[in-house]
Order: structure tokens, then sequence, then C-alpha cells
């Protein structure tokens, strides 16, 4: 028995024959924000084989106080969560693979992301994002644990395409409503205890086990909570899991992609496809209009008078400053390009 | 009436409530909760209709946004 996971081998729900299985898996997180963070952390420490992270943001101030991999020096210099994530995990446990990728997640790239993975974590903090992993986690036949919190509240529920319902089975729309964790706030032990059940659901299925068909919901403030069997709300007509599935979210779009980040008055803008685009071009073109310019290898950062400009390797950008999407994209074309 | 949500006794001063209501008092967006009665799980289309009685026992889980 190796002593790093003598412990985890006497629970008798793994032992070693679980521990050996957990060493030659692969479990994809998608989000590096608190609950992509306290998930993944688990999950190396536990000795899972591979780690794959991804999230399209960097470490700020506000991320401190929950998002558990991050410290004052990575807001300090902006570092991208996944690159910030992938030195922590590393650190923690060099036996595991990690890989942190700083890009979104988006219907262009889900396919090649989720293919060779066992599992799919969701760390994300948007149904928009969700309904993508829904739809390739459905297509490709791979298991995901949604996972939710906010306030002093939160909720987990496991999916196995075409055997349990799917989100898409559950409800068919994309929530607007309802606030967010930039605006109604979160405290660290909600995300932890989503993140123990999201971990303790993917642990099972790593380990050959069932996952619990339950939809758990939880305020560990108010000492609440509740589970429900949905299992019978699987849609034999889902667009998602069904026999007739069509993947409504996994449609490809063309052209500049702007999202509003709700609560933070941040626009992003994606690209399409840019050519020969380049953080030091950038760099020395941006010079030129201002003297507000720093970066850190991984992103570059510019403040035009209000706005703050963060931009990605990928040409990925978040404008700081503004809420309004097609103001967004005409200041991309301006300062970024087409 | 008294009702049992999520392992909680309640005590409602109506004699009869149905689950649509009982969510709009509770502020929780129909669209996406799951709603489990007598150990029944609820379509949504049943809401409105599905009356809760004295002595129920209801269990409700929603979908949370933030992470
Ligand atoms: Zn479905």
């Amino acid at each position: 028995m190796e002593e790093r996971y003598s412990r985890q081998e006497l629970f008798s729900g793994i032992g070693s024959e679980g521990q050996a299985l957990l060493a030659e898996k692969h479990v994809l997180i998608i989000g590096a924000g608190a609950l992509g963070s306290a998930n993944a952390e688990m999950l190396v420490r536990a000795g899972v084989g591979k780690i794959t992270i991804v999230d399209r943001d960097y470490v700020e101030w506000s991320n401190l106080g929950r998002q558990q991999l991050y410290t004052e020096e990575d807001a300090l210099t902006s570092l991208p969560k996944a690159k910030a994530a992938e030195q922590k995990l590393l650190a923690i446990n060099s036996r595991v693979k990690i890989v942190g990728i700083a890009e979104e997640f988006h219907a262009e790239n889900a396919e090649q992301l989720v293919e060779s993975v066992d599992i799919l974590i969701d760390g994300t903090d948007n149904f928009n994002t969700r309904f993508i992993i829904n739809d390739v986690t459905c297509k490709l036949n791979v298991p995901w644990v949604y996972g939710g919190c906010l306030e002093s509240h939160g909720t987990c529920l496991a999916i196995l395409p075409g055997k349990t319902p799917c989100l898409k089975c559950l409800f068919d729309y994309l929530p607007q409503e309802g606030g967010t964790c930039d605006t109604l706030g979160i405290i660290g032990p909600a995300v932890q205890m989503t993140a123990a059940y999201q971990t303790a659901e993917c642990l099972k299925f790593l380990t050959g086990q069932l996952m619990s068909p339950e939809m758990v919901y939880f305020d560990v403030w108010e000492r609440q909570s509740s589970s429900v069997e949905v299992t019978k709300l699987l849609d034999p007509e889902c667009s998602s899991c069904s026999s007739q599935a069509d993947y409504p979210f996994l449609k490809k779009e063309k052209g500049l992609r702007t999202y509003m980040l709700c609560g933070r008055e941040t626009v992003q803008v994606r690209p399409g496809q840019i050519e020969g685009f380049s953080l030091k071009a950038l760099n020395d073109r941006i010079k030129q209009v201002t003297s507000e310019v720093r970066g850190n290898g991984e992103l570059l950062i510019f403040q035009i008078n209000h706005l703050r400009f963060v931009v990605f390797k990928d040409g990925r950008t978040l404008i700081h400053g503004i809420s309004d999407t097609s103001e967004a994209q005409k200041l991309y074309q301006q300062y970024i390009g087409a | 009436m008294n009702i049992q949500v999520n392992g909680r006794r309640i005590q409602l001063n109506e004699h009869e409530i149905t689950i649509g209501e009982l969510l709009e008092s509770y502020n929780v967006t129909k669209r996406i909760s799951v709603v489990e009665h007598n150990k029944e799980i609820i379509k949504k289309e049943e809401y409105e209709q599905t009356k809760i009685t004295n002595g129920d026992t209801l269990e409700i889980v929603h979908f949370v946004g933030g992470g």
C-alpha cells in the first residue's frame, strides 16, 4: 500500500482495487473557479491518473475568498486560472498528469476536449456552458457531475447519458433570472459541500460503482437538505439525450462571439479563427495607444479610458467596464483585430 | 394544516394549497425545480393542479447557477 493513499485505500468503498483504478482515469474539469478548484484538489490528492482543467478567466482578488487553489501572488500577476491551477495541483501531487487549458469551453472545442476522458466535472458558473457540456457528453456518451452553488446553498446531480435524465430532460430553457455569485454572493462552506458531493460521485464512478440517481439540494447556513430520485424524468424525446437528439447547443457560430458575464460589467469577445495572432505584436501596437500595458506571458492587460482589456493568447478578450455587447465588438475590432 | 417540507415541519393557515402556490410562497422558480410529493415525483405541468393537504410530505430541490 502506498503511504500517500493509505487512508483512502483503507476506506471500504475504495480499497486497493479502487485505488489502482483511479490511477488509470482521466477527469476533465470545466471551470477552475470555486467548484473547479475544490474538485480538482480533492481528485489530485485522491490520486486520479490525469486531470485536464479548462478555464477562460484569470485570478482576481475577489476570487481569493473561496477559490482555494489561488494565492495573492496569482492575483497580483493576473495569472490565468488554468495555469495557476496547474502549478498548484502539480505541487500537491506530482504523480498526477495535469493539463491546464486557458481557453473557453465552447461548441467548437467541446468534442475534442471530451472525447478521451472518463468523466467530466462541472465547475462552471453559468448555464450557457452547462448546456454545451450536457450536449457534448450526451453525444459522446460521457458521464458528468453537475454542481451549482450560490449564497449558502448548493446542489449536485450525476448524469449518465441515456440512463438518467440529462439537464435538458429536467428543464428546457436557459435560465436567465436568478442571481449569480457576483450579485448575491457566496460563502466557502456552500462551495465545499457542493464539491464534496461532486467528487464523491466522481470517485464512485471511477472505481466502477453506481452514481446516485438522486439530485441533492442543501442550505448549509439554514441546515436544510433534500434529495429527490429523478430517474423517472428521463425524457424519451429529449433533444439532447434521446435517440432523436440534435444537440442544439453544439451548433457552431461564425465570426466574433460576444458573451456578457452577468453581474460583472464585463463582456467577453471571442474571435472565430484569427490567423497569426500574437500577444507580442499586440503589445507593440497597443503601446502606441496607451501607456497602461502589462503582461505575464499568458495574457496582456491594457487600459483605455475607463475600460480594461484582458487579452488571452488565442485572441479571446475580456473587456471590463462595459455591458453592451455590440459596443464591445466594435472596441475589439478597433484595438485587437478582426 | 401541517406539512413537511425538506424534512422540516411547517404550519400553514390554508387548508389546501397547490404545489405551484407553495413554490411561489418559497420564491422558487418553478421551471428549474423538481418536486416530490408524498414520495411521488410531480411533473411541472401538474404543479398547478396538484393539491397539498394536511400531513403531506414534500421534497423540493432546484437548480442553482453559480459555482
Ligand atoms: Zn435528456
